[in-house]
């Protein structure tokens, strides 16, 4: 019996010593990660660097048009995604109310798994399909309307449920006693729904910034590879994430500065993550205080 | 100011649009790649799309099966590298850390899945393949795509395994520790038998996504068109291809380009799809408004 029992610690401890050591590498490698881009990127970031144009191909010189780029290009998927998604989730939240009928609800479920499946689709695919439909059969060609547009596309499922869920915070109490004063829906939305909903919603927007400026496939084809600064939204013009993969891929001698592009991006979409994260946290002490 | 009526008419008409709208989104996928995919599968058949020699696709070639291949391979070689290292952060988060360091890794792990998939694949490139090229040329291989892809999955793997783990019932919790079982005990002999189904679906999820990613794999990979038959050997995986080549293909190369979106389109879909039926869907779920909520 005791030695079983020895046995047992012994595994226990070895269980223990494997699992440390597997999260060690992990620590590790994402240190790796950050220590790489740090050390051989860091040096180039400066203000010139943000606002001058690239030169050589990217080799030297800064990314000026293309910070205006994504910008422009991030700002145009949320225009379009933002207000789809919002309308989509106000669906799904009154399916789920207690007086909605039977075939709304249904349609409620499907259009939930929908989205679960589009949200899953390789953004390669969005690619390619943004390709076909705004650059050929809408005639935009490659473009940042073009781009935003398939980003957008990307987005609404994200947003329809990070938005939902924001919704669903709302008490279901404080929904009967608006309905018990006759609210209308758009009162209620405004009034009791909203004052709950709004960090979350704020929140998914903002996580879905960083996703679409994290993006890469789904550029290649549809906004392209131009490196200079867009003058009207049907110009082609590249993100940073382009930007990173055409210096790393296709310019002999181009991988110093893909890493200080690639070094800016993390940071911007880290930031923007941690911005997102700690703003939340501090809004949920303040309301459990 | 409209009246109350009319707004929330406006409202739900508008509401009601933009579900259509979002169920319409994958109708739309599917059509315009069907559309787009048309002529390869019609002028060059499923059959020599799967059974042509090689990928020459200006020479008339249309073989896809080692591109197919290629990616089938990085991706279950990268699930199969990052499972383990999953499972250990998921056990120590649970079991061995103390809270502080424990929040710490969940910091960690959130900010590594917020990476873009363009900046992993360039860290690969500068320091994971001159690593294989010291062991054997080229470097840029079949592993480094695994090695890199394993990266991209490990931080959502990691926190899904652990919403499975952390679900065992209170009961069963409350029945162990009035045994005196060690943390290890409960974790190997009551949570995982318990979550098998439910990391099972996190697989899967992971491994949708690593059949689609592209940008993290182009830059590792060497993206020569070839079966896979060694760790160290380059190989071009279909999502790469098409990054390399949609740029300028036409006609019916163009086509069949689209016919391997279809591709993806309906092995990630499936696989979404094969995921929730294993019930893993919820936990999934709560698994990411537990990592929206943190």
């Amino acid at each position: 019996m005791r030695e079983l029992a020895m046995g047992r610690r012994a595994m226990e401890r070895a269980v223990a010593a494997v699992a440390w050591a597997g999260t060690l590498l992990v620590v590790a490698a994402f240190g790796a990660l950050l220590g790489e881009l740090l050390v051989r990127g860091a040096g180039e970031l400066s203000w010139r660097y943000l606002v001058e144009a690239p030169r050589d191909a990217g080799r030297s010189g800064g990314v000026g048009g293309i910070v205006v780029a994504t910008g422009v290009l991030v700002a145009l998927a949320l225009a379009g995604a933002v207000p789809l998604a919002l309308l989509a989730a106000l669906f799904l939240d009154e399916a789920g109310a207690a007086q909605a009928g039977r075939a709304r609800r249904r349609l409620a479920a499907a259009l939930r798994r929908v989205l679960d499946v589009v949200g899953s689709v390789p953004s390669i695919v969005f690619g390619l399909f943004g390709n076909a439909l705004f650059c050929r059969a809408f005639g935009w060609g490659e473009s940042l309307l073009a781009g935003g547009a398939t980003l957008a596309c990307m987005m609404v499922p994200l947003l329809t449920i990070a938005f939902d869920e924001a919704l669903q915070r709302a008490p279901a109490a404080e929904r009967a006693a608006a309905a018990a004063c006759a609210f209308s829906r758009a009162a209620t939305l405004r009034h009791v729904v909203l004052p709950h909903a709004w960090p979350l919603l704020l929140a998914g927007a903002v996580l879905a910034v960083a996703r679409a400026l994290a993006e890469t496939a789904a550029l290649l084809f549809t906004s392209g590879y131009v490196d200079r600064m867009p003058t009207s939204l049907l110009d082609s013009a590249r993100s940073l994430s382009v930007h990173v993969w055409d210096l790393a891929l296709n310019v002999a001698g181009g991988e110093a500065r893909a890493c200080s592009a690639a070094l800016l991006l993390l940071l911007l979409v880290v930031a923007i993550e941690a911005a997102a994260r700690g703003a939340l946290a501090w809004l949920r002490r303040r309301a459990g205080r | 100011m409209p009246s109350p009526r009319r707004l929330d008419r406006a409202l739900q008409l508008a509401s009601a649009a933009a579900a259509a709208a979002a169920l319409l989104l994958l109708l739309g996928l599917a059509a315009f790649l069907l559309r787009e995919s048309a002529p390869a599968l019609r002028e060059v058949g499923l059959v020599r799309l799967v059974g042509d020699r090689g990928w020459h696709p200006t020479r008339g070639a249309f073989g896809m099966a080692p591109l197919v291949a290629a990616s089938g391979a990085v991706a279950l070689g990268a699930l199969t590298l990052a499972l383990p290292l999953a499972l250990a952060v998921a056990f120590v988060r649970l079991a061995y850390a103390p809270p502080r360091l424990a929040a710490l890794l969940r910091a960690l792990l959130q900010l590594l899945a917020a990476v873009p998939s363009v900046v992993l694949g360039f860290f690969g490139l500068v320091t994971v393949v001159p690593l294989l090229l010291a062991i054997e040329p080229p470097g840029a291989s079949l592993l480094a795509g695994m090695v890199v892809l394993a990266l991209m999955v490990l931080p959502t793997l990691a926190l899904l395994i652990e919403g499975a783990l952390a679900g065992l019932p209170s009961g069963e919790r409350a029945a162990a520790a009035a045994l005196g079982l060690a943390r290890t005990t409960v974790l190997l002999h009551l949570a995982l038998p318990r979550a098998r189904g439910a990391i099972g679906a996190a697989l899967l999820v992971a491994l949708g996504r690593a059949l689609g990613e592209t940008m993290a794999v182009v830059l590792v990979t060497g993206n020569v068109v070839q079966w896979p038959s060694a760790l160290l050997a380059p190989v071009r995986t279909l999502t790469a291809n098409l990054a390399l080549e949609l740029p300028y293909a036409s006609g019916l190369h163009r086509s069949a380009l689209f016919v391997a979106g279809l591709l993806l389109l309906g092995a990630t879909a499936a696989l979404l799809l094969i995921a929730s039926r294993c019930g893993a869907r919820e936990r999934w779920r709560g698994a990411r408004e537990e990592s929206a909520r943190a």
